[in-house]
């Protein structure tokens, strides 16, 4: 088999699996699932310091930059000025011209405003930032942040943190039929199999972070979703057979004895 | 005088520069990205910006994860 791999923007990743830093119990276990993952990209969220409370360390004092591609996010942003700005601010704190583009339509399900997100795409692009769009599962949709200039489509597979595995497995076979540039699953994955169904289908990558931080060991789940996107994967590259109604056999059906 | 930091009302003796805040608050500039009256300043010019009475200053830094409540206002 010849070399897969795994480029976006021109930059390439060794894993095809993409995790957050939230909701770990501890630094610690974020880092060891971290490890465990494989992953060489992790995204982190930008937020206020805090002022009145400078005791707290930072995120990055448990991150290896060296070793980790960092990926800003505009998570809790609800309209494309926010997202913008807290682009650019990520851009500077981090050195990164790169951002996972959330602009959330709604508090209770997460799910984007697509209206705004292809907005703010339009805006952050211009601006030469590389874009990640999280999206929902709609071709449609995808293919409007392509044409915005959005260097990978990140439609979810279920709302955020819920956990519940991909929804609308269709969609997603259409997305990736459509879409010009790399398809990575954000948002949804439960469990192992969920990541490699995904794959399986001939998404380009995986981004999760409930489903390794909430586990009940993280580090043992990190580990569980590396092998999952390696196996869906390799499915993906060695082309499954077709479905079958009836049954066919694997053994020769000559020379039975008694026949 | 008075900026907003953060969101925050928060008083100071007199205008001072953006690296002087971040060193009288005891933050790492390096850690840091800070946005001046809805400008996100590069770092090389944290030095020669002035803060003024009446100014909104963010000052931001990375966190785990996504956080669900809304962070910065317009």
């Amino acid at each position: 088999m010849t070399a897969d791999t795994f480029v976006i923007a021109g930059r390439t990743f060794a894993s095809r699996l993409i995790v957050g830093t939230g909701k770990y119990s501890s630094p610690s276990v974020m880092v060891r699932a971290h490890e465990a993952s494989g992953a060489d990209m992790i995204t982190v969220a930008v937020r206020r310091v805090n002022i009145s409370d400078r005791a707290k360390e930072s995120l990055l004092d448990y991150i290896d930059t060296t070793r980790y591609f960092l990926l800003p996010n505009t998570a809790g942003c609800y309209t494309a000025d926010e997202a913008v700005r807290t682009a650019r601010l990520g851009r500077e704190a981090g050195l990164s011209h790169w951002v996972k583009l959330e602009v959330i339509g709604d508090e209770r399900t997460l799910f984007p405003d697509n209206e705004a997100l292809v907005e703010a795409t339009q805006v952050l692009v211009r601006e030469g930032f590389v874009v990640l769009p999280y999206t929902t599962d709609d071709p449609i949709v995808c293919r409007k942040l392509e044409d915005a200039g959005a260097a990978a489509v990140m439609p979810l597979g279920a709302p955020i943190g819920s956990g519940l595995g991909i929804q609308n497995l269709n969609n997603l076979k259409i997305i990736r039929e459509f879409s010009r540039v790399p398809l990575i699953i954000d948002a949804g994955v439960g469990t192992a199999s969920d990541a490699t169904i995904a794959m399986e289908i001939g998404a380009d990558g995986v981004l999760m972070n409930t489903a390794i931080a909430g586990a009940q060991d993280p580090i043992a789940m990190a580990e569980s979703m590396q092998l999952a996107v390696r196996a869906g994967r390799l499915a993906y590259l060695a082309g499954r057979i077709p479905r079958k109604m009836y049954a066919n056999a694997s053994s020769p059906v000559e020379g039975i004895v008694g026949r | 005088m008075t900026i907003t930091l953060n969101g925050d009302a928060y008083d100071l003796s007199g205008p001072l520069t953006v690296s002087e805040l971040l060193a009288r608050l005891d933050i790492d500039p390096r850690r840091v990205a800070v946005e001046h009256n809805l400008i996100v300043l590069k770092r090389p010019a944290f030095d020669h910006t002035t803060i003024n009475a009446g100014d909104q200053i963010e000052i931001v830094n990375f966190v785990g994860g996504g956080a669900r409540a809304r962070q910065i206002h317009p």
